[in-house]
């Protein structure tokens, strides 16, 4: 949590920051987090984040959604109103498969958006990684690294010196 | 932005033909985000306020169709379809090829897509919300439209499932969301950037709150790729679908010319081809009006001109296989249609259709022509044309000719057809008016990434 404080380095492109990432999970550093303007995969590897959960959760929701939708159509013609239209069929479902079909895809977009901003922690209006100077430049042509200051390996000034080396062109320590 | 647009040509080997190597990431912001914070000029004035006229007559056909009903239209009860239904389709085509542009060129990793996925997005939510109003007002008491929903009532009724409008109901509410919730994902990271450059205060506190206090964390941007491409990957079968569902409302129905198991898929190609053809057209004045030609480049218009060549030839074969089956089935009606089709009194609206879907676009053969703005925009507007007259005369051909002669007769449009049609045309002009002075029309880090990318090789 960088409630706690932190130290806050900027780096001009994704090579230096995962240089320095590596150096500090070498240290045994692990409240790592990165804020970049683009997704880049190698950041996100280095910095081994546990995998998301959001296609299992759009799989699942899909699911439900196809099952739900063909068993509101085919309880609601056969038993709720059955309308017996020149002996055809109650349970035609051919003519079902649309709407099931329609209803997966939106349950799971809707699950899937849901599990988004759950997994990203939005909406989030205030996020003290706001406070850094220059951070509107995570933004536009800067990545940031934050180390954060409740890392059991937390230590400010060698963290500050590894980050210099690394090629951090501005580094702040943030402060509760 | 000169020094933008004066930037070097890339050498013409390798890949990056789409985005110069050059191209520095504050650039990008700069270039994009610029239309947005400086003051309209008048041309955005002019063309704002004329589509705001055109807006109003929108409104006021709809109110004078809830206040005096369906008659006021041209429809009758030989021809009990017209414009209106027309209209949705080709909307509902035109609102297709943005999420298709956008999950299929992704999913293919077709990286020029980049330029042009935002405002073919926001096409396709514009485009796809038009579209819906046309079959609830068609529906004669457009006031109980919600009657196709299942909710609990007091009669204990449900809707006919095995109706292609309830259908239509499920696939345009669930593709509109849907496109919504897709077109909004990829604009978060893009209204932090905003955020963070807006000027004032008003404009800081509105793009804050919709990008939620984005931060691009690497978790998020983790979550996000997760998420989007997750969505890609079923866009494209819902595209399918909705489209799907709009060739059976044709098809299930018994009539001449609509019976066809072929509807479905050429209904989608139709779809691709006309929503390309609008991505075209409005790629051309928005790229010259916002200054974005470094970003949207002769490279993605001549990709795009492909795509609508080809499509043209897919088109040409559908209508062949339909002519081919009228013949080769030697069903009376399916014949006298055909000969209707080709000599009647729409003749001539049908061989124009013929000659803009399927001449015109011949002229992408030649490299000259895929590169002319002047060519491309025109052949790309014909085919919008040449569309709206496929799908128009489809419905007046079959219901002026069906099988028995003593039904058969005329739809004629009256002002309130037209006005509508143009009303709906000004309303989308409107809302893209809107669009490029209050959001990003092009996907900044979306770009930034294609950039990156083109610097490591």
């Amino acid at each position: 949590m960088l409630e706690r404080g932190g130290v806050i380095g900027r780096f001009g492109d994704p090579q230096a920051l995962v240089g320095a990432v590596r150096q500090a999970r070498q240290r045994g550093c692990r409240r790592l987090e990165a804020y970049s303007p683009f997704f880049d995969q190698e950041v996100i590897e280095a910095l081994e984040h546990p995998p998301s959960p959001t296609r299992k959760i759009m799989f699942i929701a899909g699911a439900l959604g196809l099952c739900a939708g063909l068993g509101m159509q085919a309880w609601s013609a056969a038993f709720s109103y059955p309308l017996n239209s020149g002996g055809r069929p109650l349970l035609s479902w051919p003519a079902f498969i649309p709407v099931t079909f329609e209803l997966a895809v939106l349950f799971a977009a809707l699950a899937g958006f849901a599990a988004f901003l759950w997994r990203s922690a939005l909406p989030r209006p205030y996020n003290p990684i706001f406070d850094v100077v220059g951070i509107e430049a995570a933004s536009d042509d800067s990545l940031f690294l934050a180390i954060e200051a409740d890392d059991p390996n937390y230590d400010a000034a060698s963290l500050i010196e590894l980050m210099k080396r690394a090629g951090a062109t501005t580094i702040e320590e943030l402060r509760p | 932005m000169s020094a933008l647009a004066a930037a070097p040509e890339p050498p013409p080997q390798p890949a990056p033909r789409y985005l110069s190597p050059r191209t520095g990431d504050a650039q990008i912001t700069r270039a994009v985000s610029r239309p947005l914070l400086a003051r309209a000029g008048w041309r955005w004035w002019a063309g704002f306020l004329a589509s705001l006229v055109v807006t109003i007559v929108m409104f006021v056909s709809i109110g004078w169709l809830f206040i005096d009903g369906v008659g006021i239209w041209g429809i009758n009860t030989q021809a009990v379809w017209g414009f209106a239904i027309a209209n949705y389709v080709w909307w509902i085509g035109i609102g297709n090829a943005g999420t298709l542009i956008s999950s299929l060129l992704l999913l293919t990793r077709q990286r020029w897509r980049s330029s042009i996925n935002r405002f073919a997005e926001t096409m396709t939510l514009f485009a796809a919300s038009i579209a819906g109003l046309f079959p609830i007002l068609h529906l004669g008491r457009p006031y109980v439209f919600y009657w196709l929903v299942p909710y609990s009532n007091v009669m204990g009724l449900w809707p006919q499932w095995r109706s292609p409008l309830v259908w239509d109901l499920f696939a345009i509410a669930s593709y509109i969301i849907f496109s919504a919730l897709f077109w909004y994902t990829g604009m978060l990271p893009d209204l932090a950037t905003m955020r963070d450059r807006a000027h004032g205060r008003l404009a800081r506190k509105l793009y804050g709150v919709f990008a939620l206090g984005w931060c691009g964390s690497a978790r998020q941007w983790r979550e996000y790729e997760s998420f989007y491409w997750a969505m890609a990957a079923i866009a494209v079968p819902l595209v399918v679908s909705v489209h799907s569902v709009v060739g059976l409302d044709f098809a299930a129905g018994l009539m001449p010319g609509w019976q066809e198991t072929i509807f479905p898929p050429y209904f989608v190609v139709g779809a691709m081809f006309s929503g390309f053809a609008m991505v075209i057209t409005l790629a051309i004045p928005i790229r010259s009006g916002m200054g974005l030609e470094s970003f949207i480049t002769l490279a993605h218009l001549e990709a795009m001109a492909k795509i609508l060549l080809m499509g043209s030839i897919v088109m040409g074969l559908s209508y062949a296989s339909e002519w081919f089956a009228a013949w080769y089935a030697g069903a009376a009606a399916d014949r006298t249609l055909l000969a209707f089709e080709f000599t009647g009194a729409y003749a001539p609206y049908y061989w124009a259709l013929l000659l803009f879907n399927l001449g015109l676009p011949q002229l992408f053969w030649f490299r000259a022509m895929r590169r002319s703005q002047v060519v491309l925009f025109c052949v790309a507007a014909l085919v919008n044309v040449g569309m709206w007259l496929e799908r128009i005369l489809i419905i007046v051909n079959t219901l002026s000719r069906d099988f028995l002669p003593s039904r058969w007769g005329f739809y004629v449009p009256t002002i309130w057809d037209w006005l509508l049609l143009a009303g709906t045309l000004g309303f989308f002009c409107f809302l893209f008016f809107c669009f490029v002075r209050l959001l990003p029309i092009v996907s900044m880090h979306e770009l930034r990434q294609l950039a990156h990318e083109e610097r490591e090789g």
